[in-house]
């Protein structure tokens, strides 16, 4: 019964759940938005090492983000949403609400002004008062004025749900379970039915679209940093000339090369790298270490750390994101430090993994079934004539 | 105000909202049932969709259809086929593979690697209704193939063997096929109801917030829409004297199928059922509802006449149409607007918190 108890909803070990016995710890990122400074290198880093295609050169007019969401040909995504102080003191204020719905451990904005010992446990990376990019110097919301204008960034990627509505409904078995508990897509399997994609509660796995073996997706204005050469003869100058990959994965295929098209595609977690031991191309690549990478566990504690000691330096806006197993998806393998509501960062407010609900589906459709075979078996009631 | 010869060609400016400079959208909540909630406004990262719509083409929702009224078709064929009346179960044998066939080569049409059909049965998921449904879908298909094989089979068997003695290998392909009817017949009729509820659990097992919101009734007026559309298809096909079954159907069907509808969009509430009642899809809807009863009083008081049935039962097939194409189109409106999405989800949370459960959000301060 334990083993069935949690397999759709609740906390649970994905990995011992998919019947791995080579026991990894689970792996997961924790994207701490508060030092992310809107570089993109994880994006860039991500499609250089997994060799996602372009999706697109086009002007969004969001901010600075023209890269507009994750999608089959973008796994990494750095969001860019520009506030005045009107919207940053209603973030402070949800972010008082969160605190003081029945966690009273964490200390109130009151008496979080002092701040000098605090913020030293994990200080190195950001001095009081360097804290946000944005954010006026000072220790304590009290004495902290809100700034006129704030930039939130904040890099969003695949959640590697404890609970992966995507893996769950998929037909063909594509999308599997790894032993560090992250989800990733068999391209080999896939047939593209598009059902992950619909199932996906964050928005994140996409169908890709576009021509194979050409570097241009529909959605593409035709402005190119390659030559568009095609394939066929520029391959293997291209990737010398252009100088684009220094070291090219040896399972990416030559520069401008569309693969998998049709094919369901997201974040593997480099699921390669890990393998070996690696760090994942985003996390690596990462400046800031607002992207950091580790067993879920320690991502987890460190996430915690983070916004404690955000909230003793009177940044009661920051909260967490996925951090918490008891959630609709049973927790996040990609956890996230947040400063406002995430919907703000076009994350949803209260996932709940679809699957949760099959065994009612289920249930209710049998109902109908049977209903429908009596209204069949109703009309031959009665007289021949 | 120009200040330089370049302003003259800045794009217009968009209207900005007090309070939402930059990326927010903030939409009014709906304020509904209960007074004890806070009231719920939504924001959205520049409008954009935060659940995607699903990739699928107008061949899914012509499945729908297809699938429906091979189920339906299955189960008149059966039933006259078990009351004698061998018009029906004529038309409902034909109406079943016609459907299921035509139905599978829409759905794989519509795959990303149309190739690689055959990889749904790969593997048997029971947590994925799309696994569960291909194999429904086989195995109806099969049933019903061998019931038509046997339908058009031995009567052509029989014929050319009759004037030769009663051995040989026509006549022993001839008793094969006898002795198949019945299983087929049975076996059809097993996995119809199944083939056509499925397809509502396709449906809500997503994340698009009306399908999924809607996964209590919509298998009853996914299962009803199936009925009306075969029992209208009987009507088109049959002769009168043969169309009673299906004219009970129809209005029985048709009155499942309006009451289980209403009471789909009650439970939806005003902003998930906002879908079903505006744009493309509360046309469609609409005229199913039109098409439904017209067809249904139809069906019953001018079912005798072979002109009138004949339109009754097109009136029929076609609300069925439109009831899968005006969900279908109403579950991608809800996933593309985040409004959909953000409001629900909101709107749960915050009740949850009134409620005094706080250990159970995504969003946490520690």
């Amino acid at each position: 019964m334990g083993f069935w108890r949690n397999q759709l909803s609740g906390p649970t070990d994905p990995a011992a759940d998919a019947a791995w016995d080579r026991h990894e710890p689970r792996k997961g990122f924790f994207t701490d938005t508060s030092i992310c400074i809107g570089c993109k290198a994880c994006e860039v880093a991500c499609k250089e090492w997994n060799g996602v295609p372009e999706d697109g050169l086009d002007l969004l007019n969001q901010s600075y983000d023209n890269t507009g969401a994750l999608g089959a040909s973008t796994w990494r995504h750095v969001a860019f949403v520009e506030q005045t102080s009107d919207r940053i003191e209603q973030a402070r204020e949800s972010g008082r609400k969160l605190v003081s719905l029945g966690m009273p451990s964490v200390r109130s904005h009151d008496d979080a002004a002092l701040a000098g010992g605090g913020g030293a446990a994990t200080a190195t990376l950001t001095p009081p008062g360097e804290l946000l990019p944005g954010a006026a110097a000072g220790p304590g919301p009290t004495d902290t004025p809100v700034p006129d204008v704030r930039w939130l960034m904040a890099s969003d990627v695949c959640k590697h749900c404890t609970h992966a509505a995507c893996l769950d409904v998929c037909p063909t078995g594509a999308l599997f379970r790894t032993e560090f508990g992250t989800v990733v897509v068999q391209d080999d399997v896939c047939n593209g039915c598009g059902y992950c994609v619909a199932a996906c509660p964050f928005g994140v796995i996409e169908r890709r679209s576009g021509q194979e073996g050409h570097e241009k997706g529909p959605q593409s204005h035709g402005i190119s940093i390659k030559g568009s050469g095609g394939t066929g003869g520029t391959g293997a100058t291209g990737n010398a000339g252009g100088g684009s990959h220094q070291n090219p994965p040896s399972h990416a295929e030559t520069n401008g090369e569309v693969k998998n098209v049709g094919i369901a595609q997201k974040c593997t977690l480099c699921y390669d790298r890990l393998g070996a031991g690696q760090t994942p191309a985003c996390a690596q690549a990462c400046p800031t270490t607002s992207i950091k990478f580790g067993d879920l566990d320690e991502m987890r504690a460190t996430a915690r750390a983070r916004v404690a000691q955000l909230h003793e330096l009177g940044y009661s806006e920051a909260r967490l994101y996925g951090v918490d197993e008891n959630d609709g998806v049973g927790g996040t393998g990609s956890t996230f430090l947040l400063l406002d509501e995430p919907e703000v960062y076009g994350l949803p407010p209260d996932p709940r993994v679809t699957t949760a609900d099959l065994p009612d589906m289920f249930r209710k459709a049998g109902y109908a079934g049977l209903t429908m075979l009596a209204m069949a078996a109703a009309s031959f009631v009665g007289r021949r004539k | 105000m120009t200040t330089n010869p370049f302003d003259a060609d800045r794009p217009p400016e968009r209207p900005r909202r007090l309070g939402n400079a930059g990326g927010g959208r903030r939409g009014r909540g709906r304020r509904d049932e209960s007074l004890m909630v806070p009231d719920v406004s939504f924001d959205s990262y520049y409008g954009r969709h935060i659940v995607k719509p699903a990739p699928w083409e107008k061949e899914v929702a012509a499945y729908l259809f297809l699938g429906g009224i091979a189920a339906g078709s299955a189960l008149l064929g059966a039933g006259g086929a078990a009351r004698g009346y061998p018009a029906l179960q004529r038309a409902g044998r034909i109406g079943a593979v016609a459907g299921a066939a035509l139905g599978g080569a829409a759905l794989a049409k519509d795959l990303g690697k149309p190739s690689r059909a055959l990889n749904m049965m790969r593997t048997v998921k029971l947590t994925s209704p799309m696994s569960v449904g291909s194999w429904i879908l086989t195995a109806f298909g099969t049933f019903a193939g061998a019931a038509l094989a046997t339908e058009l089979g031995r009567p052509m068997l029989e014929r050319r063997s009759h004037p030769s003695r009663s051995g040989g290998a026509v006549a022993l392909v001839s008793k094969a096929l006898k002795l198949a009817d019945g299983p087929a017949t049975v076996g059809s009729a097993f996995f119809a109801p199944p083939l056509a509820a499925y397809t509502a659990v396709l449906l809500a097992d997503t994340a698009t917030p009306t399908w999924h919101e809607s996964y209590r009734e919509l298998p009853f007026v996914f299962v009803s829409s199936a009925n009306l559309a075969a029992s209208g298809l009987a009507l088109v096909s049959v002769p009168t004297r043969e169309n009673g079954p299906a004219r009970k159907l129809a209005a029985v069907s048709a009155l499942v199928e309006l009451v289980a509808f209403e009471r789909m969009q009650d439970q939806l509430g005003p902003t998930l059922s906002e879908p079903l009642r505006t744009g493309k899809a509360g046309r469609l809807l609409k005229a199913s509802r039109a098409l439904t009863i017209g067809g249904a009083v139809g069906a019953v008081a001018l079912g005798g006449n072979r002109v009138t049935a004949a339109l009754s039962g097109a009136a029929l097939m076609a609300a069925s149409v439109c009831t899968r194409f005006g969900v279908f189109e109403a579950g991608m409106v809800s996933a593309i607007d985040p409004k959909y999405t953000v409001e629900p989800q909101r709107e749960r949370l915050e009740k949850r918190r009134a409620a005094g459960v706080v250990d159970d959000s995504i969003t946490t301060a520690r």
